[in-house]
């Protein structure tokens, strides 16, 4: 690839993170619902620690173990379904067939989809961290430079799971739209995201071992509660991401050639 | 006659147990506005769809401005564009977000002049603030022409571009694409089950029926071999399988 083609195929992933900006910028309700469901999340558990650390030794250990869970598995889900909402706008908007005539390759879409569901993501979890800082005086940023790898580690999923549930969509039209929203919330008991992964059946815990998030946990709680950064942990969450975002790129790049395959772009609207 | 600008052999797609297309080939010569003409379900948007990609054909090959669309068509798609009714641009964006957007996913310097001058000439001067989802339809047609239009097209694929639209805005967007064919010498293929547009806008007219080409010719040509006066007419003695000799015969006794 030439410099030539580098920058127009960055102008070109420009262009799809600017239609995203015009969007959000038009459209309040929209803004207000980037940070309404993190904060609300971060309130509920907020108050739910203040009354677990005078009734359970286990959150008293860590104060905030259970607002560190919840906004890190934000993280998490604001990656999925950021990605998965732009990749809907498109389709609500007809506008997928104008944008794949286009010289927009699907591989520059799904890098603006990522890059959109970075920002959105970032304000919306940023907005409801900043609030926890107020409310509870509790800050997620005490985590340390650990937290970079957990951000980082759970975004990643989240954008993995986005393109494929987008693929989905793609494939077998806005009628799979439904379980697109419910797939991350299958993954959220395996997790381990409030409790030990001990704590699920063993054959559980070897699909559990299959998800990056459950490594991100059992990594935060490690820190929090035992004041030690897991490597292996960490070595084991971004070694599954590798695996799991070249699954989401391919099941959307497939799904794209599929859709072409099937004439499905021309027929996709509201 | 100048070289083709897109050429089509043996193009087939099916859908399941539907041929949608079946064996169609053709070819357009540069700088002609040709007609792509058929009933619904003649193949019609189907042809145009694997023209542009977005519809992967069952065997055949597309050449387009000497490039096969099955192999390098991120080489052709900067030189062409399309419009269709069936694809919208965002209706929450204003129409100057829209063209910007497309500007830089064309790769277009200067955009903003750009844009200036294709609301002057489509008259969307008053209306580059606005959301699109406020527009009316015939306002919303000349903003998808001037998206279409953005990159200064070589090749220009129309799907029914006047659709559901009054006759005054109907005959502004058709003298607006005999204007830009003219000073531009772009192509343009036309898809259309509208006679009259054919008739006015179309060097070269290609009869689809049943996913094959049944016929082709100029306007005049196929007027005088189906001895007919209009290319209603002729479209109807297609689609009720009255064949042009039968007809010319029928014509002249």
């Amino acid at each position: 690839m030439t410099s030539n083609e580098l920058t127009l195929a960055a102008r070109r992933i420009w262009a799809m993170i600017l239609r995203n900006y015009y969007l959000m910028r038009g459209s309040w309700p929209r803004i207000v619902d980037l940070i309404y469901w993190p904060t609300l999340q971060m309130v509920l558990w907020g108050f739910i620690t203040i009354f677990f650390l005078t009734n359970s030794s286990w959150v008293a250990q860590a104060a905030g173990v259970l607002l560190s869970a919840v906004l890190l598995w934000d993280v998490l889900f604001r990656g999925q379904i950021s990605l998965f909402l732009s990749f809907l706008e498109e389709m609500w908007s007809r506008n997928l067939g104008h944008l794949l005539v286009a010289p927009l390759r699907p591989i520059e879409f799904a890098a603006a989809l990522i890059v959109t569901s970075l920002i959105r993501t970032l304000i919306g979890v940023g907005g409801a961290a900043a609030l926890a800082m107020v409310m509870f005086e509790f800050s997620i940023f005490d985590l340390g430079l650990p937290l970079i790898v957990f951000f980082l580690n759970l975004i990643v999923l989240g954008w993995s799971l986005g393109l494929v549930v987008s693929g989905l969509v793609l494939r077998f039209g806005q009628g799979a739209e439904g379980l697109a929203w419910a797939v991350v919330f299958l993954i959220q008991p395996i997790s381990g995201v409030y409790y030990p992964i001990a704590v699920l059946p063993d054959w559980l815990q070897i699909i559990a071992a299959g998800f990056p998030s459950s490594h991100v946990f059992e990594g935060m709680r490690a820190v929090l509660i035992d004041g030690v950064f897991r490597a292996d942990l960490l070595l084991n969450a971004t070694g599954l991401n590798v695996i799991w975002l070249a699954i989401g790129l391919g099941s959307f790049l497939i799904s794209v050639r599929l859709a072409r395959s099937k004439g499905l772009i021309l027929q996709m609207g509201e | 006659m100048s070289e083709s600008v897109v050429t089509v052999a043996d193009l087939i797609k099916r859908f399941g147990a539907v041929t949608a297309v079946d064996g169609v080939s053709f070819s357009v010569p540069g700088g002609q506005t040709v007609g792509l003409l058929g009933g619904n379900g003649a193949g019609k948007t189907t042809t145009l769809g694997m023209m542009l990609g977005l519809i992967v054909p069952t065997s055949g090959t597309i050449t387009v401005l000497g490039h096969d669309m099955r192999r390098h068509r991120y080489r052709a798609l900067p030189r062409m564009n399309f419009s269709s009714p069936y694809v919208d641009v965002p209706h929450r964006l204003t129409v100057r977000e829209n063209l910007t957007v497309y500007c830089h996913l064309y790769g277009l310097r200067k955009i903003g002049a750009r844009i200036e001058a294709l609301a002057q000439d489509l008259d969307l001067g008053d209306l580059l603030g606005r959301s699109v989802g406020t527009l009316s339809a015939g306002q919303k047609t000349r903003v998808a022409l001037a998206k279409a239009l953005l990159n200064e097209p070589e090749l220009l694929l129309l799907d029914e571009p006047t659709a559901s639209l009054d006759p005054d805005t109907a005959d502004y967007v058709r003298s607006y694409l005999e204007t830009y064919q003219r000073t531009s010498g772009a192509t343009i293929l036309l898809a259309s089950h509208n006679m009259a547009e054919v008739e006015r806008l179309c060097a070269d007219v290609i009869m689809l029926k049943g996913g094959k080409v049944v016929d082709r010719g100029a306007p005049a040509s196929l007027l005088q071999r189906y001895g007919r006066t209009t290319l209603e007419q002729v479209f109807l003695d297609i689609a009720r399988s009255r064949n042009a000799e039968t007809d010319a015969d029928m014509a002249a006794s």
